[in-house]
């Protein structure tokens, strides 16, 4: 790692302060993301703003009825929150299939949606990347891809978002809560992450200035149809090649409400508004999803070693909405 | 040398920067001050620093467990923790075990005992971590089938396959020691 200094903030308003007056300073919270970056040389800050005593670290209801999660909960106690895993036990299980229980009990909520790509090249310091360096070039392109993404992509970069969690956050609709120097702000989670374009360095709709300090969770959380399908190289303790979240709402075998969200496919959590609104009102039956599945893969493509994903996505989109359903 | 101007080119700032400073760790009910920089992990701090050995340093990056240790009673990943920042918590490694409950006759801890009865080990690299892996997870409570054990300790990743004999290990002391574990 290269040498940096730290401090620990005592409340919000100091750790706005301090991130705001050094440009080369960053948040640390679970470090589990970080730290493992910073021991690669990917990232190099000058200074670490310990977040982790800033006291954002409740999970409790909102005004309408929802669940607000504090940005410094760890994952593992979300995951295991009795309110979590009963309203939302989509987002419970995401999280859960998630890295390790050792990870969990470190990482962080904040720190879970601003972590970065697991792309080989972005890791390995003597390659070209975008990401890492922009204007250098995408190695993965024409490299190996096998974990890269299928939609969204483009000629600068072809990275996936890795996190579990984001993917059920995207399907319940969440919203990232966010201090800065002038106050607050709220962001739709479907607009907190970006896809790459021609500025692939640029995770997040978030300045290097703001912290993130809660999720919300709307009220309603599809604990009665729902489904985490993650799909990986080992059954446990791997990042997802493909993940589908899925929450439905049924009246009898129609279904009235859906919502999809994949993961392991893009630079942010995939979600396609027209194959949802493909489901509504349909029979919750084979042709029903086939039709949905196909709609989302349609805009899909391969780069060579992932191009097994498109089927693998199409298949396991079908999977999750059949036990879903159920 | 002689000929020097008024202005003095300083060094690059992060060169000013004081490099270490002073930190106290409670490490199995002691506490210890050492001297350390910011960028020393708590696995460094413990190894090189407090010469606790047990530890073990696989990976460095979070991906096979060995460096697991309890901090306030929770597993975590050492050598993604940054020393500073764990000052005032209670931090558990495999030596300080028996400290946190009760031990067999031998001075063991229970998970300890049932490691060695039930033979969960070859090379014992993986052995520390694993052990205070599956300590935290009986604390955690969410392990209620042979099944769950497995998917729970996941993130410990033994090179020698001694797998199935560390799950019959921890079903061991969670069934017959549960007061214990
Ligand atoms: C071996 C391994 C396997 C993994 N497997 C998976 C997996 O299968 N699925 C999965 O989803 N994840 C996986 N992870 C990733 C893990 O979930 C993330 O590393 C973790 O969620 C990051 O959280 P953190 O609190 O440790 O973040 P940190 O490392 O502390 O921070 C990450 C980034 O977020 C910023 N940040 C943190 N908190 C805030 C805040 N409140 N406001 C603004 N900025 C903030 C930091 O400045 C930093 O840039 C894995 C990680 C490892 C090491
Ligand atoms: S896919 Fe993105 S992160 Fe990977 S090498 Fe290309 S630019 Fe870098
Ligand atoms: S050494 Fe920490 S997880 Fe491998
Ligand atoms: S006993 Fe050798 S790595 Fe586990």
């Amino acid at each position: 790692m290269n040498p940096f200094t730290y401090s620990r903030a005592g409340d919000l308003d100091e750790a706005v302060r301090e991130i705001s007056d050094n440009d080369r300073a960053k948040f640390i919270a679970g470090g589990t993301n970080l730290v493992d970056l910073m021991k690669a040389n990917v990232m190099h800050p000058t200074h670490l703003v310990d977040i982790t005593r800033l006291g954002l670290s409740a999970i409790e209801e909102t005004e309408e009825g929802g669940l607000r999660l504090g940005s410094l909960v760890t994952n593992a106690e979300t995951a295991y929150h009795p309110q979590v895993a009963e309203r939302y036990p989509l987002l419970a299980n995401a999280i859960l299939a998630g890295a390790s229980p050792q990870l969990r009990n470190m990482a962080t909520n904040g720190g879970n949606l601003l972590q970065r790509t697991r792309c080989y090249y972005f890791y390995d310091t003597a390659t070209p990347c975008n990401k890492r360096e922009p204007g250098s070039g995408c190695s993965a392109l024409n490299g190996h891809n096998r974990i890269h993404a299928i939609l969204g992509t483009s000629e600068h970069c072809i990275a996936t978002h890795p996190s579990d969690m984001c993917v059920a956050l995207a399907a319940l609709e969440a919203v990232v809560r966010v201090t800065n120097r002038y106050g607050e702000r709220a962001i739709p989670f479907a607009d907190f992450h970006r896809l790459p374009g021609d500025t692939p360095h640029i995770d997040a709709n978030l300045e290097p200035d703001e912290i993130i300090t809660a999720v919300e969770l709307p009220p309603r959380g599809f604990s009665q149809h729902f489904k985490y399908l993650k799909i990986r190289d080992r059954a446990s303790y791997a990042f997802a090649l493909v993940s589908v979240a899925v929450g439905l709402e049924m009246e009898g075998d129609t279904i009235r409400e859906a919502r999809l969200a994949l993961g392991g496919v893009a630079h942010k959590p995939w979600r396609n508004l027209e194959a949802e609104a493909l489901l509504v009102g349909n029979p919750a039956n084979r042709e029903t999803f086939k039709r949905a599945a196909d709609r989302i893969v349609a805009d899909a493509r391969g780069y060579g070693s992932n191009s097994f994903k498109i089927e693998l996505a199409r298949r396991a989109v079908v999977r999750a909405l059949n036990e879903a359903a159920k | 040398m002689s000929n020097q101007s008024a202005t003095i080119t300083e060094a690059p700032k992060t060169a000013q920067l004081p490099r270490t400073s002073i930190v106290t760790l409670t490490v199995n009910g002691e506490q210890r001050s050492l001297r350390i920089a910011p960028w020393t992990t708590l696995l460094d701090a413990l190894r090189e620093y407090l010469d606790l050995t047990g530890t073990k340093k696989g990976c460095d990056h979070g991906q096979c467990g060995a460096c697991t240790v309890l901090v306030d009673g929770k597993r975590i990943n050492a050598c993604l923790a940054l020393a500073v920042m764990v000052d005032d918590r209670e931090i558990t490694t495999i030596e300080g075990l028996t400290k946190e409950g009760s031990a067999t006759p031998d001075g063991l801890h229970p998970m300890q005992a049932a490691f060695i009865e039930h033979d969960a080990f070859q090379c014992g690299y993986c052995t520390p971590g694993q052990i205070c892996s599956a300590v935290g997870l009986l604390k955690e409570g969410h392990a209620h089938s042979r099944e769950d054990i497995q998917e729970l300790m996941s993130g410990n990743i033994c090179r020698c396959g001694a797998y199935p004999n560390i799950v019959d290990a921890i079903e061991d002391v969670k069934n017959h020691q549960p007061d214990r574990a």
